[in-house]
């Protein structure tokens, strides 16, 4: 009885918010992928075989092989750690410096304001993927380069957003009290303005994960991302290219796993907003 | 209003000036050595120190700065570290290419992605809505250079549709230079097959290009449609008689453009961005693929100088969709 309970609450949620579900169920087995590679992956994504190049997909390769005889799936599968791990990076450091500049701009106003809010619009002023681009560029390629890259082009994002949030949240009257009862700055800060922040934030980084997965590709797949040996998408699908016309598979599934990823987070994130906002 | 594109031009050369400090110190500060680069990998540390003397990049900081920057002025972008030609030259004649390719697919997000939303917007609820909606999922969700390659499996090697890459064949000469956009030279000189063939060369990379954008715009459209067509003034037209074509035409499609201009400036940025990776994919020879190319060989300046002209644009064209919402809607002048 309680189970059929439980169960039909679930069905009840799922049909009251379809991106959500839908984006869940997207996204849930390359999370799987990324938590458990070594049950998911059928062979060792590394492994070369010259006796099986450009093999294409069978019962054996469930997507094919590479120019170099690897196993297209299981370097799918292993490419999901990559890039779930690499945009979460991206957008917790990302989150982690906008949030304290955004919460300094805000709260203390005057020239910190100024000087924050001056590099943050000079920020945003770039194409992102440019200016990630030219960083990633300075920086050498490799992955954490453009993990850096990316995150540096990003935070202004969340500075931007904190500041708004602190500047409303500072003229609410529950602050003044606190205030006037003698709470200090940082106390203010931490128990009455970052916890009302928190869900605008969760909120924020749910619609940008999808994006820093896609701009991670997107650098890889100029040259700036991972090399060589390592399964991620950007740069498979860099690979494949060359082959596209005749052995697709070998860039088509990262780019399918790429593109279902990107449209599942950005589904949740969507459905997550809607959640929030029901009169949206 | 011309106080006020004064004052936005101001702020326009004062946020140039700033990205430029930036990318300056991103060149500056960040580990590459320049120097080694040009020299070339075999090359011996003596070498290696003469080219630092010779390039400038031995003299201090402020000084390297003050040369850059008054060098940015006259329109210099510093020289390519590997064919030693000045950057801005390589750009100019990059740059057509670049624009051709946003200038049609800006057109064809305007057009398909208004009309889509205005036909969303009438049937808000039914299936063209719907189908509108699934599209923009799929459409943002999509890469442009997933999109890419899959259009030229698809419609060029599969169907044999559309040429492969490029913007002419290699047997035909590009038109003479005026403009540099190959169609509109080629409709001066009256070449027609030239015409014809770069029309065709454009419609994949567009297509590419412009899909997701389209349905983002499809979804301000429709969002500011139903919003307007909900206000009293609508309602008081219906109520004088006015057909239903002319109610929507005349009165709700002005106000809702003011979204849509909104969502134009935000769409200039991933355009330029998604352009760099379509160029790559169909071998387009833009601003772009010069970008990417010269990140692959490590040319430091012409990777800054692109980078710089992509964001010159960017800016610039943001600007004039600043002025243009002013003017749609006056009563944003007076706040």
């Amino acid at each position: 009885m309680g189970d059929d309970h439980v169960v039909a609450k679930l069905t009840k949620f799922c049909r009251r918010n379809p991106g959500l579900t839908t984006g869940g169920l997207l996204i849930l087995p390359f999370v799987l992928f990324a938590l458990l590679p070594e049950i998911f992956a059928s062979h060792d994504p590394t492994k070369t075989s010259i006796r099986e190049l450009y093999a294409p997909p069978s019962a054996e390769h469930f997507f094919g092989t590479d120019e170099l005889g690897r196993d297209v799936y299981s370097r799918v599968v292993y490419g999901a750690r990559i890039s779930l791990v690499a945009a979460s990076l991206i957008i917790g450091v990302a989150c982690l410096v906008g949030v304290v500049l955004g919460t300094v701009a805000g709260f203390w106003r005057g020239w910190s304001d100024r000087v924050i809010m001056t590099l943050v619009d000079l920020v945003l002023a770039f194409p992102s993927l440019i200016l990630a681009l030219a960083v990633s560029a300075a920086l050498g390629p490799g992955l954490r380069s453009a993990i850096i890259a990316a995150a540096a082009v990003w935070w202004p994002v969340y500075a931007r957003l904190l500041r708004g949030i602190t500047i409303q949240l500072s003229e609410m009257e529950f602050v003044t009290a606190a205030r006037a009862m003698g709470a200090s700055s940082p106390a203010i800060i931490f128990r009455h303005i970052l916890p009302n922040a928190v869900y605008a934030i969760i909120v924020r980084i749910s619609l940008d994960l999808g994006l820093a997965v896609l701009l991670l590709a997107s650098l890889s797949f100029i040259g700036l991302g991972a090399s060589a040996p390592t399964p991620e998408w950007g740069a498979m699908v860099a690979w494949g290219r060359i082959y596209f016309l005749t052995e697709w598979w070998i860039g088509a599934f990262p780019a399918v796993a790429i593109t279902l990823v990107v449209v599942g987070i950005t589904l949740l994130g969507d459905g997550l907003n809607d959640a929030r906002n029901p009169n949206r | 209003m011309g106080r006020l594109i004064l004052e936005r031009l101001l702020t326009l050369i004062l946020k140039l000036f700033g990205m430029a400090v930036i990318l300056f110190v991103v060149t500056q500060v960040l580990p590459a050595d320049p120097a080694a680069v040009a020299a070339g990998t075999n090359a011996r540390p003596e070498q290696i120190e003469k080219l630092r003397v010779e390039l400038g990049l031995d003299r201090p900081f402020h000084e390297q700065f003050i040369t850059y920057i008054s060098g940015l002025a006259r329109g210099d972008l510093g020289k390519s570290l590997l064919t030693r030609r000045a950057v801005s030259d390589d750009l100019r004649l990059r740059f057509p290419a670049t624009a051709e390719l946003a200038i049609f697919s800006g057109v064809v997000i305007v057009i398909l992605g208004i009309s889509m939303g205005i036909l969303a917007a009438v049937n808000a609820g039914r299936t063209p809505d719907i189908l509108i909606r699934m599209l923009v999922v799929v459409g943002m969700g999509i890469p442009p250079f997933v999109l890419a390659l899959f259009l030229q499996l698809i419609f060029a090697k599969s169907l044999d549709w559309f040429p492969l890459e490029g913007r002419l064949p290699t047997l035909i000469a590009p038109p003479p230079h005026v403009t540099g956009l190959y169609t509109i030279d080629s409709l001066l000189a009256g070449q027609w097959d030239v015409f014809w063939s770069s029309v065709q060369h454009l419609v994949l990379p567009v297509a590419a290009l412009s899909l997701g954008r389209l349905a983002v715009g499809a979804r301000f459209t429709r969002s500011g449609m139903l919003e307007t067509l909900s206000q009293p003034y609508v309602r008081t037209a219906r109520a004088k008689g006015l057909s239903e074509k002319r109610v929507i035409l005349r009165h709700a499609f002005r106000n809702a453009l003011i979204p849509v201009v909104t969502m134009l400036g935000i769409q200039i940025g991933f355009l330029l961005s998604g352009a760099v990776l379509v160029e790559v994919v169909f071998t387009w020879p833009g601003l772009g693929r010069y970008a990417v190319e010269s990140v692959v060989s490590f040319d430091f300046y012409a990777v800054i100088g692109a980078a710089l002209v992509i964001a010159v644009i960017f800016v610039v064209s943001n600007t004039i969709v600043d002025l243009l919402y002013v003017q749609l809607d006056p009563r944003i002048q007076h706040q």
